[in-house]
């Protein structure tokens, strides 16, 4: 097991955003998370990765308490995220982006060193043509494989995906699927946020579903898609979802 | 006992008029998310304007200070084009570039005109005993008009469309976009009656102290020091600030040595930024 | 980053501005050049934290003040030589760096920039009340002084030489901290901080050691130039417009690159020469300054280099 969150609560104000959830994530595995708008995905993110803490819970990585450990250390542990609104350092190059992942993540890698890990992996995600171009002029779908390609350079044993499909039209989510399958087959356990159900569905080995806060659902893709808590929580609609849902299994 | 009612009371009227002026930041900062470095300028610019029209039609800075406050918010609408309106959305470093160039540039020209020898208005209204205490009539005239600008400013802000549509933007400019207000305007608007509020506080101001081209600028460290304390785009929380403020520099005086009063606003100052940014007023 | 070449002829410039006085034995042009060098290296300093790390010091003047109180305390006092004095200033203003940017370092954006004016005021005031330092009339030195250095012109001789040494080393550093992994992270801060965080920069250190590197060159400048002046006092150690000097070369030039502080410092060192000595721009200097600077801000944001970079594509990697 590489994740474990026990009882993970967070509040803004007095709003509750997470409310006590626990799970775990098993190594080399995809772990889905899904829910409506505002359920608390991003939040739960942002607390493993460290921009948050909790008020109450703990987190496990590995087995080490990393509860109240600041992001930058998670980082060096082995945990590496996207986030769902881009976030690429504009007037640096894509390579130079990349970089960054090397050298500060779990590589720590020197300059030089950073400097072949980033062409690997651009090469990976598809970008190498773009490595000196500013991040900043790159377009959305660039910029969501950059984000990638940056949490991929720091030789990540975790990897967090905040809805890297999002906004990709059918052709760029079907390779944007490959690469996350490649990701995979390098030993790399992902969780992963998703709006869009048929592909989720499809590449996650487990999936845990939030709303408002609270986790209601933890299986696999089947046993989550017939859950009729789910159903009703993320469509309201149970005959529409019954679609959506086949229609991803298919 | 003297000394010390003066000393409130003075603290009370001047602290009305940094009130003023920090108002005026402060709907900058508020409303544009900038910080004008050019307020100190324009306080000058009020009190050379103040004094001009004293000068040489006789008219006092209690009469004249309405054609400040007019002419404030042509000027300061003319300095939102001229040099904040390319750069509105850029990083702070060009708005706190674009503000300054336009402080050097007023400051500059000012020098070169007016030289910085000192100048001031003599009313000459006399004073009125409060309490035992002599305050001239100037300072209580500066303190009631501020207090009636304050009023103005905030039925303004609360009770005209445009007033609202002030508001909504430093809310949410996106949003107030697509409500159909015009962004553009409020922005250069906004920052003209920030612009007047400078200029209007330096003309009272400059009724009662003396001042040269560079005085403002003491003013805005004061006007900075009362919207950090105040809390960011409430103007009741910078009237408090500007009363906090000149009741510190008038009766502080009294017991510790004047020069280690900016000291003390200063400490003030960054240690409100660390311990609450949103200042004492301020929402979390 | 990629390896530019811009040492290559930055320092032979920067040897060559500084023999030209020293070869003529031009006292004119010594005192000019003093003033180049001491521009260079105040807006290479800066540019650290304002143009690789993008946190907006205003009140950077205050390290100076504070370099050039610690050794003109020491000299004064003491009777310690300059070099040894210079570096406790450097050092000192490095510490109040740490200090003072573990508390102010929090904010961000133009709540920064306030608070470090409101450092630089609150000094300049604390020093303006402390005796010991001389109040607001500051401190003197006595002649008898520059006498270890052979005399009070070979003294000035020395300080001149010193500057020019400092001001090579700053450059030097400069450009090593921007083509350093410590630089690729600072450069990271300054896009985005919490992306910087969360890809495992830890940027609270970085932008430490980066504020406390900007804070030392300019202590050194102070001990160095106080040591020339012989005297100091608040009105000059701690003068905000001296801070602004520092954000208008480096935004001159062209900010976050290495060679930018150096031609914004020249060029504003030969422009402020002439418009001072012309009689109807001197006293309009101010103003022409804050409409070039205004220019700057509006339509070339990225400085004379930045103008450059963009026109000429293969400058790049001279000029970075």
């Amino acid at each position: 097991m590489i994740l474990r969150a026990e009882h993970i609560t967070k509040m803004f104000g007095g709003l509750v955003a997470v409310n006590d959830v626990s799970f775990e994530v098993e190594e080399g595995e995809i772990f889905g998370v899904i829910g409506p708008n505002g359920a608390g995905k991003t939040t739960l993110f942002n607390v493993i990765s460290g921009v948050y803490f909790p008020e109450k819970g703990k987190l496990y990585f590995k087995d080490r308490d990393i509860t109240r450990l600041p992001s930058f250390k998670r980082a060096r542990l082995g945990i590496a995220r996207t986030h769902q609104i881009v976030k690429p350092l504009n007037e640096l190059t894509v390579l130079e982006n990349v970089m960054v992942g090397a050298c500060f993540g779990k590589t720590f890698a020197n300059l030089k060193e950073a400097e072949k890990i980033a062409w690997e992996v651009l090469e990976t995600v598809g970008l190498s043509d773009k490595a000196d171009v500013l991040a900043g002029k790159l377009n959305v779908p660039q910029k969501k494989r950059l984000e990638l390609a940056r949490a991929l350079a720091s030789k990540p044993e975790l990897i967090l995906l905040d809805e890297v499909l999002a906004g990709l039209n059918p052709s760029e989510v079907s390779e944007m699927l490959k690469v996350i399958m490649k990701i995979k087959e390098q030993g790399i356990t992902i969780l992963m946020i998703e709006h869009l159900m048929h592909a989720i569905m499809k590449v996650s080995d487990r999936i845990m579903v939030l709303d408002y806060g609270s986790k209601i659902a933890e299986g696999t893709p089947e046993e989550v898609a017939n859950n009729e808590r789910v159903i009703e929580a993320y469509l309201g609609n149970p005959e529409l979802a019954l679609k959506l849902l086949k229609e991803g299994k298919a | 006992m003297e000394a010390w009612i003066s000393a409130v009371l003075s603290g009370i009227l001047l602290g009305l008029a940094y009130g003023l002026a920090a108002i005026g930041l402060n709907l900058i900062w508020g409303v544009m998310n900038v910080i004008n470095l050019s307020h100190g300028a324009f306080i000058a610019l009020g009190m050379f304007a103040s004094y001009f029209i004293f000068k040489f039609a006789g008219i006092s800075p209690f009469i004249s200070v309405f054609l400040v406050l007019a002419v404030g918010v042509v000027l300061g609408m003319i300095a939102y084009f001229l040099a904040l309106h390319r750069v509105i959305l850029a990083p702070e470093l060009s708005t706190l570039l674009a503000t300054y160039s336009l402080s050097l540039i007023i400051i500059g020209l000012g020098t070169f005109f007016f030289t910085t020898n000192p100048r001031a208005i003599d009313v000459g209204l006399g004073s009125v005993k409060v309490f035992g205490a002599y305050i001239p009539k100037e300072k209580i005239l500066v303190g009631i008009y501020s207090l009636i600008f304050t009023l103005l400013l905030y039925l303004f802000l609360y009770k005209t469309w445009t007033g609202k549509a002030i508001r909504a933007v430093s809310m949410n400019i996106t949003a107030a976009k697509f409500m159909g207000v015009n962004t553009t305007f409020i922005l250069s608007l906004a920052f003209g009656i920030g612009i007047a509020l400078a200029m209007v506080a330096g003309a009272l101001i400059a009724s009662v102290f003396p001042f040269t081209i560079l005085t403002g600028g003491v003013y805005e460290l004061k006007s900075f020091v009362i919207c950090v304390l105040g809390g960011l785009g409430s103007p009741l929380g910078a009237l408090v600030g500007g009363l906090i403020m000149g009741l510190l520099e008038n009766v502080l005086t009294l017991k510790i040595q004047v020069g280690y009063v900016p000291f003390l606003e200063f400490l003030i100052l960054v240690i409100i930024l660390l311990v609450k940014p949103t200042g004492i007023m301020g929402k979390e | 980053m990629k390896k530019g070449y811009s040492l290559f002829w930055l320092i032979p410039l920067l040897v060559a501005i500084s023999a030209y006085p020293v070869v003529t034995r031009s006292v004119i042009a010594r005192e000019s050049v003093f003033l180049i060098l001491m521009y260079v290296t105040l807006a290479a300093s800066l540019n650290i934290i304002l143009g690789y790390t993008g946190y907006v010091s205003f009140g950077h003047i205050v390290f100076y003040g504070i370099g050039g109180y610690t050794a003109f305390y020491l000299m004064y006092k003491f009777g310690v030589h300059l070099i040894p004095a210079m570096l406790a200033g450097g050092v000192a203003s490095a510490l109040v760096a740490l200090a003072v940017g573990e508390a102010v370092l929090r904010l961000r954006g133009a709540i920064f920039a306030i608070a470090t004016i409101g450092v630089n005021e609150a000094i300049k005031s604390l020093v303006t009340n402390l005796a010991f330092l001389g109040g607001a009339t500051g401190l003197f030195f006595n002649f008898k002084i520059y006498r270890s250095y052979g005399g009070a012109a070979k003294a000035i001789w020395f300080a001149y030489y010193l500057m020019a040494a400092v001001t090579i080393v700053t450059v030097v550093v400069s450009y090593f901290i921007k083509n350093s992994k410590f630089g690729l992270g600072l450069f990271s801060i300054r896009e985005d901080e919490d992306a910087a965080a969360v890809l495992g920069v830890d940027t609270k250190r970085f932008k430490s050691l980066a504020y406390a590197f900007s804070a030392f060159f300019p202590g050194l400048v102070g001990a160095i130039f106080f040591f020339k002046a012989g005297n100091i006092e608040p009105d000059d150690a701690f003068h905000l417009i001296k801070s602004i000097e520092m954000i208008f070369m480096v935004m001159l030039g062209g900010y976050g690159t290495v060679s930018g502080p150096v031609i914004g410092a020249v060029i504003y060192e030969r422009l402020k020469g002439i418009l001072l000595v012309n009689p109807l721009f001197k006293n309009l200097h101010m103003a022409i300054a804050g409409f070039v600077l205004l220019l700057i801000v509006l339509f070339a944001p990225g400085g004379i280099v930045g103008l450059l970079r963009e026109r000429f594509k293969k400058l790049r990697g001279v000029l970075e």
